[in-house]
């Protein structure tokens, strides 16, 4: 990459006044770095994998509504959470917390374990209970 | 509490936070040459480890081995300590730097403030230096951000302590012992037998090979998966190959500079040969990486795209396998 063809495109940096070092090659061939505000194909991959949360959510969303997840689920996507993730931040196995996204598992947890969930979705445990898809 | 160090900002966290750590103990090393002799290029593709919903497809080593290596062949020792206990993490962080130690942090990226929101994710990789404290509020040199920043108490605790892959346990280093003599020579061959080693290696998963079967998977991905989880498994690549941290082209750039200044040190003639190579080699990357985002932007679905990507990847996996093994000889 020369120098001149270092990318100046707008994006997710230069939104928030941030550029990025890369290393090119000046007229004589010798290496130096160079500041980029960022490049097009990057900003499309990650607007990808930004969409495909969104999707996750909104599916977490409608399973919560027919009734079948609970709003576990939901907060995990939300989070940009999975599920190793988050049983890390709880404290708790996957197959224990894989269970919590039952619904009729869900009303019958404790304010305890509620808590550890409500804290590391930074949310109240009240917000969680009571969270409706709407 | 300031401790006195300078920062600069570097393409990727750990190779400039081992740099802007050697250049206060006044050895004057540039992230190209940390990257070179801790062997930073590596390429490794685990099909059934799913990170963000895609196969795991790496352009580097573990954290922390860069650092490690390239400190080991310079003859440097670094200490490493893990904590328990948060009050003891922030009590020892504080001792360093009352003795006026910058010291390098292991860090989850979810949680640091300065960062956009798009860049959040559950990395827990991240490196960062804190060079003082004023106030409740500690002084944080990041080494891919162009100025110097502040988190708080609560806020660096947070990202210390970040849960999940690879979390970093309140993970703190720092050099404790700097040798008088450093043999630049030997520690940059020693490098370059390592890289050429690693990414030649007889392993199906790693190296050129890990490259070769990525290239073969992606016409599978699309058959099997269907074009949409194969066009997330794309951008997921893209993302590792370019995202903040690189330098571009899969670290290809910021090696090829490398060994520009390995061939200065070495007075070796074919080393700035091969690194105009690398760099043409690291253009073909940036071209995949325009292509790839072509195919899952348009939405195109024809196996013919997945088929000529395929061939694309085949190709720099050609050129590098010859790479390698010129590499290997000239030195």
């Amino acid at each position: 990459m020369k120098k001149e063809e270092v990318p100046q495109d707008k994006g997710n940096l230069s939104k928030n006044n941030i550029k990025e070092l890369c290393y090119a090659i000046d007229e004589n061939g010798n290496y130096t770095t160079a500041l980029s505000s960022g490049w097009e194909p990057k900003t499309i991959a990650l607007q990808n994998s930004l969409q495909d949360i969104n999707e996750r959510i909104e599916n977490a969303k409608e399973e919560i509504r027919k009734g079948v997840s609970s709003p576990i689920v939901y907060f995990m996507e939300v989070n940009k959470m999975d599920w190793v993730t988050l049983s890390d931040y709880v404290g708790m196995w996957i197959w224990r917390i894989k269970r919590h996204r039952k619904p009729a598992v869900f009303k019958r947890l404790s304010h305890k374990v509620l808590s550890r969930y409500a804290e590391a979705f930074e949310i109240s445990v009240e917000e969680l209970k009571n969270f409706k898809s709407e | 509490m300031e401790t006195n160090f300078v920062h600069h900002q570097s393409a990727h966290c750990e190779n400039g936070v081992a740099s802007n750590l050697l250049k206060q103990q006044g050895i004057n090393i540039s992230e190209p040459m940390v990257f070179g002799i801790g062997s930073g290029i590596f390429f490794f593709y685990l099909p059934l480890l799913k990170v963000n919903h895609a196969p795991a497809i790496s352009y580097r080593p573990m954290p922390g081995f860069i650092f490690n290596r390239a400190a080991k062949r310079l003859g440097i020792r670094i200490k490493r300590v893990k904590f328990s206990s948060k009050k003891n993490a922030q009590i020892a962080l504080e001792e360093n730097l009352r003795n006026n130690i910058p010291t390098g942090l292991q860090v989850g990226v979810y949680h640091l403030t300065y960062f956009p929101d798009e860049y959040r994710f559950h990395f827990n990789a991240h490196n960062l230096v804190v060079y003082g404290k004023k106030g409740n509020t500690f002084l944080i040199s990041d080494p891919v951000m162009e100025t110097v920043t502040t988190l708080t108490e609560v806020e660096l605790e947070k990202v210390r302590f970040a849960k999940g892959a690879l979390a970093p346990k309140g993970q703190m280093y720092f050099p404790i012992h700097i040798p008088e003599k450093i043999d630049w020579e030997l520690a940059i061959k020693k490098g370059i037998k390592n890289t050429c080693r690693d990414m030649l290696a007889p392993m199906p998963i790693i190296g050129v090979k890990g490259i070769r079967y990525v290239a073969k998977s992606i016409p599978k991905w699309a058959d099997k998966r269907g074009t949409k989880v194969a066009n997330h498994y794309l951008a997921q690549m893209v993302r590792m190959q370019e995202e903040i941290g690189t330098g571009g082209g899969g670290f290809r750039f910021i090696y090829a500079a490398f060994l520009q200044e390995a061939s200065a040190v070495l007075k070796n003639d074919t080393l700035y040969a091969l690194s105009k190579e690398m760099t043409l080699i690291g253009d073909l990357w940036r071209d995949f990486a325009v292509n790839a985002s072509r195919v899952y932007k348009n939405r195109s679905n024809q196996t013919d795209v997945y088929n000529s990507l395929s061939k694309e990847l085949l190709h720099i996996a050609d050129l590098e396998e010859n790479f390698y093994k010129a590499l290997k000889k000239a030195i």
